[in-house]
């Protein structure tokens, strides 16, 4: 495929709001996560990457309705980094119908209802007056709340494939320009902290009660994070820097809630990835890995790694500086890959001290400092739902 | 111009169930008089093992209904398929168990809950039973999630040459969330989409995007016209009308952004 380009792209994590603080955070090894406090949960041992004063974030009044968690992450994190501003001038280029939104989210504004749940009325089970579903709950309410806040109007979905949501945005978008459908498109993905993922993970026995850990011989689970990310991309190239040069879906067609253990899925995703963007492993000077932390995820992950005779290339997992962001982590880990290649530089995997001898990949345990030119970021989900990217420098 | 091709349609509704016994109603041949059918049978997928058929919630064997009609005896394909599953909503009933148990001092919800709560839950069923390792989206648009259903699947099929299985699928919605998102009829449909033309293609579907909300092609039977406006997926049933005609014609969905997807049909 041709490389398309990416003219804009901001985070907002654990780490703080915006590029500047969370390259701070990676550089420095100062990792988001803290024990969880979330919604004063006590029987939780958890640690979480929550990000801070989305509490205290006021949404204009023309968007009042869809004030919950998420979307006032969403807001925080679209005042970031000019990005607003790089989505005016692309709207002053093509026109605001041009421009497509593809937001991903595994949960959405989930919490709200989790909040109205507690004022259900006492005699007919009813709702509260003030709960609205369609622009908090449903899962469309976060590409809504984009399309509606950056004045967009062209068209626009939530894709909602668990923790492979934001990165399979690419793959959508990127079929939208190529088709004709649009010029340019805003991608990303928010997902804020709430009850049903804190304590449905917790059901499964994946939440580590230490922070997380990904490829330690001793890794005891995940730490959920939230995060909202956003990225312009576009068709034509202009004076970018950046571009998504090669993506790669596929199924697991194995267990719900399970990676397929030899990796099958996640390596068709990455060799897919690869295909597109016209490369071969030894192109890739970096894998994000998914590395969530739990046991059986980080050794498919390895497995799929090694059947790619990618085991030499600098892998690491991000997870341990954010927290797994779920439906926002395709577009951050992304993100942070761009960070990478714009700084030199290959993060180790924090709090990470003895990687699992099983894992047969080369996990960095200290940051190397070097020139990085294309990174392989993985992302998969529940339901078996893999995406890789591959990102890298225009020529 | 993007074109696909129609291999197959898939049919579970509420006096709709499988497509060869709902084509005459949708021609206009015979009556749909929902009231007199049957309510909605629970729905038993064939293709899934025993333990995850088990599993499986209301949502996603509705799903299921319509995906394993379009599929039909041809069980040896649909391992080659990619796949959308397009739902306006989740598995409102899923949900209501999860918000109940958290108000508890202390939640317990179960495993399987919670992974039957995510969005790509029927995507998910969907590769274990047609062991598909192909790529699989799962979307929502809110009233719009049909338009954003095909833009999906169309583009999978036209730009990436996977022969794509579109289902359209939404839940009736149980109390106390159906006050806040009322609809009361479940619908799922299903087409089995190709990017070349075969010698059993029904019919060749091309899309265009046309600024400004158009009319959306409203059904002149009364009782149809209620299902097609009663629920999200159910907004493909002009499309359906169409094709059971095996005629011409197009039709206009609305997208999310106020601009309209046009959709023309061409018998093969």
């Amino acid at each position: 495929m041709n490389p398309l380009a990416i003219t804009s792209y901001t985070i907002t994590t654990a780490l703080g709001a915006g590029l500047t603080d969370n390259w701070r955070g990676l550089e420095s090894g100062r990792s988001g996560l803290q024990p969880c406090h979330f919604f004063d949960i006590e029987n939780l041992q958890a640690w979480v990457g929550e990000v801070a004063g989305v509490d205290s974030v006021e949404l204009p009044s023309s968007l009042a309705a869809f004030d919950c968690r998420n979307n006032r992450l969403a807001w925080l994190g679209l005042q970031q980094d000019g990005f607003i501003a790089a989505v005016e001038s692309a709207v002053a280029r093509y026109g605001a119908h041009r421009v497509a939104v593809f937001m991903g989210t595994s949960t959405a504004g989930i919490h709200q209802t989790e909040l109205a749940y507690r004022e259900l009325d006492s005699d007919s089970g009813a709702l509260p007056d003030w709960y609205r579903y369609e622009t908090t709950h449903n899962s469309h309410s976060i590409a809504d709340f984009t399309r509606s806040a950056l004045g967009l109007s062209g068209i626009s979905s939530a894709i909602s494939t668990a923790c492979s949501s934001s990165a399979k945005v690419f793959a959508s978008a990127r079929r939208a320009i190529a088709s004709g459908l649009c010029e340019a498109a805003v991608v990303g993905g928010v997902d804020s902290l709430c009850l049903t993922t804190l304590y449905g993970f917790n059901s499964l026995q994946l939440v580590s009660p230490d922070p997380c850990c990904p490829c330690d011989v001793d890794r005891a689970g995940i730490s959920i994070g939230e995060a909202a990310g956003f990225a312009l991309l576009e068709g034509d190239a202009g004076s970018a820097e950046y571009a998504l040069l090669g993506y790669g879906e596929s199924s697991d067609a194995y267990h719900m809630s399970s990676p397929h253990p030899e990796g099958e899925g996640a390596r068709l995703a990455m060799a897919a990835a690869l295909e597109k963007a016209g490369l071969t492993v030894a192109d890739i000077d970096y894998i994000n890995l998914h590395g969530t932390g739990t046991v059986a995820n980080d050794l498919a992950e390895a497995n799929a790694v090694a059947r790619l005779q990618a085991m030499a290339i600098p892998a690491s997992s991000t997870k341990g500086w954010t927290g797994h962001t779920l439906g926002a982590a395709g577009i951050l880990e992304a993100a942070l890959g761009l960070l990478c290649i714009e700084h030199g530089h290959i993060p180790q995997t924090l709090n990470t001290r003895r990687v699992d001898p099983a894992l047969n990949a080369n996990i960095l345990l200290r940051p190397l400092s070097r020139p990085v030119a294309r990174v392989l970021s993985n992302s998969f989900g529940f339901g078996g739902s893999n995406c890789s990217l591959v990102l890298g420098r225009l020529p | 111009m993007s074109v696909v091709y129609v291999e197959a349609v898939g049919l579970f509704a509420p006096g709709l169930v499988g497509w060869a016994n709902s084509r005459e109603v949708l021609a206009g041949e015979r009556a749909y008089s929902p009231a007199e059918s049957e309510p909605l049978p629970k729905y038993k997928p064939t293709l899934l093992p025993a333990n995850e058929r088990r599993r499986a919630t209301g949502l996603v064997r509705l799903a299921f209904g319509a995906c394993e009609d379009a599929i039909g005896e041809r069980r040896s394909e649909v391992s080659a398929l990619a796949s959308v599953f397009a739902a306006s909503g989740g598995d409102y009933t899923i949900n209501d168990q999860i918000c109940r148990a958290l108000l508890e001092p202390d939640p317990m919800l179960s495993p399987t809950q919670f992974h039957n709560s995510v969005h790509n839950a029927a995507a998910g069923y969907w590769s274990i039973a047609t062991q598909s390792q192909a790529p699989s989206v799962s979307l929502s648009a809110y009233d719009f999630t049909v338009a954003a259903g095909f833009v999906e699947a169309i583009t999978l099929a036209t730009l990436e040459g996977w022969p794509t299985l579109l289902a359209l699928f939404d839940n009736d919605i149980c109390w106390p969330m159906g006050g806040a998102r009322p609809v009361n009829v479940p619908f799922s449909a299903a087409l089995w989409l190709t990017p070349e033309r075969s010698a059993s293609s029904l019919a060749a579907i091309s899309m265009a995007l046309e600024e400004g909300p158009r009319d959306q092609s409203p059904v002149s039977d009364p009782n149809l016209e209620s299902l097609r406006l009663g629920n999200p997926a159910a907004r493909c049933i002009p499309l359906l009308q169409i094709l059971s005609r095996n005629s011409s014609g197009s039709l206009y969905l609305d997208t999310a952004g106020g601009q309209s997807l046009r959709l023309d049909v061409t018998p093969c």
